[in-house]
């Protein structure tokens, strides 16, 4: 047998005293890394299989568990560090790519954590959202040029169809497939009682869904699986997913051992097939091809739902989104490189993209320096983690923003960033029956509300302090933003000043 | 109302200081910075009058009006927009020019000289006074776009006007256009607004309607283009406020082709002023449902028909929607309005005696001048007065 070079990174740590022996780890674990002695009635753990998941932990009824780093460590060299010596073993060992989930994790400045917002003092009263009204619904969509009047001189509603949302945060795309039935539906019913949308990434639509038509964006990507008259109808929105921040330029794979019953239903492919997206849609070669797509989609759809074209955040991403503000579609969404995946290689996830804030920033600047902003609203993902990141987006330029790892950790995640494994102890990225059903919708749904309730509570209080009553007053308001620690290059392009100027 | 010990006369030294910096760009270090490179807030007095039967009055009345707010002006800066002045030149565009120097001068006539006919040209009559120093050279020309030009340009005669004060305004340096209405003009410079009501000699012109404001900023070196009221074409607006919306207000208007260069609030309302209803063809109660929109929880209970307006108007134009405090006086050709925010954060009243209706950020500044008024009220948040004269169009 060759030796296994590899250590493991966390070590499970039991407190036998506090122990009872009651096997719930060993139960919840489905990557088996407790198991009972007979002999000695003890429990032992592998610490090998251990994602660090923090299912036993929170499970255990005596916390008994906790999860450490293991404190092996090669020689300390600032060049080659633990992981990177792991990885070449890893992949000395498979001949593989190797594979990740979640979003990038690597030291990269996060520039949301370097804005911060202004407030009102003196000259300007801050307002108090618990006795003035503070308004954080929003309209997503194009606006037409000119307004138009009607032959009693009133004026016409001449707007494009529009979303709208009871506040600037969606719940991005995630498929029916990369992740469960049970999550699928929390999502639904959160978006249908907070006044908001979630997205069916591109697995399709589960008929049991079509029922949350009006609080649905469906996908359509670059495999095309589930796309049909009625699924594209369904909603009040179709996204065409060019891209992904957590995977610029490449594509999906949803591997065949997922694709079983109603997935492979869904997704109108026969079970045990694997789902392979490709990296471009073969029918968009250029933007021309985009626009064609655009105006398909639009067509089976009688004029009547927002275009949505989302893109991953990448070099020239200005150029890209001014592009499609002029293709006819409503709205632009960007994906930032720390967004989430249910898998990724490695090297792209880490490598490949933007910050979002850079990218939200200059395609802001850009569409405005064009003239085009109107035609197209702009949504950011790509780790939205708090209602600040929210309030600066906002700022920065964004019309809305999307999240999904925020709303996946209400759900139970631990951010293990297994989820390419497809064992997912929470039951979210996983399609284990007896795993799915860990995910309790009822719970689930209610913790996304919970979640999204506090936000918007935490963003009228923030508004509030810049005596600023509507969302709309904050879009784009860069005055509101200083930078701290960044320089002239970073705040020339973010469009804003430093502390203290 | 002031009190005695008060000398205005360490305002005016710091303004007289820094005054004498011609371009303070250069010394960008060293000196305050003015209107344009740095935002300043300001508080405010703000005063108005005009007789709906279009009868004329001197402007005695409105210097009266606003000199009873002294304490809410700080001596840095004042000034006043009348309508209906100059009614042997109304079919010509009036403009008000500051100048620097003789070189700007020279330059911007030889501009104006490209682009305009010229009909009348003269330095606008001042009184010197003590309490007025160190003001730049003051011009006046009545002028009207050559026709050549505009076909060229392929613009109507406003747009093509409001052009050519954007392009001295950004252009040449020490030139500043700083009113370029038909029949009507903006009198503005540092000091106390009564003060520079008399170095105009307002009380010698005529007109159907007068605004003033009286300036209290918390830093400027007190340049005489950063007073107010801020005008474009006949479109006058001063203001009491901070507004918390300016740089969303700002980008948004910028991208219509709109260059705020003093970065102040007065400027981009009256920019949104001229972009909504010059250029979008809103009417000024439509106007004022965008600038200051009403709550989406009160156009839920609205009447469908009004329901669907305003919703439309809220996303149609949701960057010109105006948050934070502020009280404007809006003149306009042939009429006035009077708005506040929409949680009223400033003060302002109406008062009406017969044909004319006074609006002012305090009552008193109102029974001044009219002692009996017929009926005297604070209009709410976002609900504007709209004076139109009798006869006029909307």
């Amino acid at each position: 047998m060759a030796i296994n070079f590899l250590h493991p990174y966390y070590e499970v740590l039991r407190n036998y005293d506090k122990c009872i022996t009651c096997r719930a780890c060993e139960r919840q674990c489905i990557n088996e890394v407790h198991t009972y002695l007979p002999d000695s009635s003890r429990m032992v753990c592998d610490d090998g299989k251990c994602v660090n998941c923090h299912r036993c932990v929170s499970l255990c009824p005596t916390r008994a568990l906790k999860i450490v780093r293991s404190g092996n460590t090669y020689k300390e060299n600032v060049n080659w560090s633990g992981r990177i010596i792991d990885e070449v073993y890893r992949q000395a060992s498979s001949g593989g790519v190797l594979l990740s989930s979640m979003g990038n994790p690597e030291n990269y400045p996060i520039y949301f954590d370097k804005i911060l917002l202004n407030a009102s003092q003196v000259t300007n009263p801050s307002i108090d959202p618990l006795r003035e009204p503070m308004e954080t619904k929003i309209s997503l969509g194009a606006k037409p040029t000119d307004i138009e009047r009607d032959e009693n001189d009133c004026v016409k509603n001449n707007l494009p169809p529009q979303i709208n949302l009871s506040m600037p945060v969606m719940f991005s795309a995630m498929s029916y497939g990369s992740i469960s039935y049970n999550a699928h539906e929390s999502l639904a019913r959160a978006a249908e009682e907070l006044g908001v949308l979630y997205n069916t990434g591109e697995g399709g639509l589960h008929e049991d869904f079509y029922r949350y038509g009006k609080n649905t964006i469906v996908q359509v990507a670059s495999g095309r699986f589930g796309v049909h008259a009625q699924y594209l109808n369904s909603g009040v929105a179709i996204e065409i997913k060019m891209g992904q921040g957590a995977k610029p330029g490449i594509g999906g794979h949803l591997p065949g051992a997922k694709i079983i019953g109603d997935i492979s239903r869904t997704r109108m492919i026969p079970e045990g097939s694997d789902a392979i997206s490709p990296a471009p849609h073969h029918d968009i070669y250029s933007i021309e091809d985009l626009r064609q797509l655009v105006y398909s989609l639009k067509e089976v759809t009688d004029y009547k739902k927002p275009v949505i074209v989302k893109i991953a955040a990448v070099h020239n991403v200005a150029a890209i989104a001014s592009g499609i503000a002029r293709s006819g579609a409503d709205i632009i969404s960007i994906d930032g490189f720390r967004g989430g995946t249910g898998a990724a290689p490695t090297r792209i996830r880490d490598n490949v993209g933007i910050p979002i804030e850079l990218a939200l920033a200059s395609v802001d600047a850009r569409l405005r320096n064009e003239n085009i902003r109107d035609n197209i609203a702009v949504v950011v993902g790509g780790s939205i983690r708090s209602s600040a990141d929210v309030v600066k987006a906002i700022a920065l330029g964004a019309d809305c923003t999307y999240i999904a790892t925020s709303a996946l950790l209400a759900l139970g995640c631990h951010l293990c960033r297994s989820c390419h494994t497809g064992k997912c102890n929470w039951g979210i990225a996983t399609q284990v029956p007896e795993l799915v059903k860990r995910l309790n919708p009822d719970i689930g749904y209610k913790r996304l509300v919970n979640l999204l309730t506090a936000w918007q509570h935490e963003i009228k209080e923030m508004m509030g302090g810049m005596g600023i009553n509507s969302i709309e007053s904050l879009k784009g308001n860069r005055l509101m933003l200083r930078g701290v620690g960044l320089n002239e290059k970073e705040l020339e392009i973010l469009g804003i000043k430093h502390a203290g100027e | 109302m002031t009190p005695k010990t008060y000398t205005p006369t360490i305002n005016q030294k710091i303004a007289k200081k820094n005054a004498m910096i011609p371009h303070i760009t250069k010394n960008k270090e060293t000196y305050t910075q003015k209107e344009g490179q740095i935002r300043i807030p300001s508080g405010c007095a703000i005063s108005g009058i005009i007789n709906k039967s279009g009868k004329s009055m001197s402007g005695e009345a409105i210097i009266k009006s606003i000199s009873v707010m002294r304490d809410r002006s700080n001596g840095l800066g004042g000034g006043f927009a009348a309508y209906g002045i100059y009614p042997e030149y109304k079919d010509y565009y009036a403009l008000h020019i500051f100048y620097d120097t003789t070189t700007a001068k020279k330059e911007c006539e030889e501009f104006l000289e490209r682009h305009f006919d010229i009909i009348n040209l003269s330095k606008i009559p001042t009184r010197k006074m003590k309490e007025i120093t160190d003001e730049p050279l003051i011009w006046r020309y009545f002028v009207t776009p050559l026709p050549t030009k505009l076909a060229d340009n392929q613009l109507d005669e406003r747009e093509f006007t409001a052009k050519c004060v954007f392009r001295v305004n950004t252009k040449i340096n020490g030139a500043y256009v700083f009113s370029s209405g038909k029949n009507m003009g903006v009198f503005k410079a540092v000091g106390y607004p009564e003060d520079v009501g008399r170095f105009y000699r307002l009380d010698e012109y005529e007109g159907y309607c007068f605004t003033a404001h009286g300036r209290y900023p918390t830093n400027t070196p007190g340049w005489w283009g950063g007073a107010h009221p801020f005008a474009l074409l006949d479109y006058s607006v001063v203001h009491n406020g901070e507004i918390s919306s300016y740089d969303t207000n700002r980008r948004a208007i910028e991208m219509y082709g709109y260059k705020c260069t003093l970065q102040t609030d007065t400027e981009v309302i009256t920019y949104i002023i001229d972009y909504l209803h010059r250029k979008k063809g809103l009417n000024f109660k439509e106007v004022a449902s965008v600038i200051a929109a009403p709550f989406w929880q009160t156009i839920e209970q609205m009447t469908p028909e009004k329901k669907e307006m305003h919703k439309y108007l809220r996303i149609m134009f949701s960057a010109q929607l105006i948050t934070g405090p502020f009280s404007i006086l809006v003149g306009f050709e042939g009429g006035l309005m009077a708005l506040n925010d929409r949680l009223k954060l400033r003060s302002m009243v109406v008062g009406e005696k017969n044909d004319t209706i006074y609006i002012s950020s305090e009552e008193a500044a109102i029974r001044i001048i009219e002692p009996n008024l017929d009926k005297i009220w604070a209009p709410k948040g976002g609900q504007p007065v709209i004076v139109h004269l009798k006869g006029g169009k909307n």
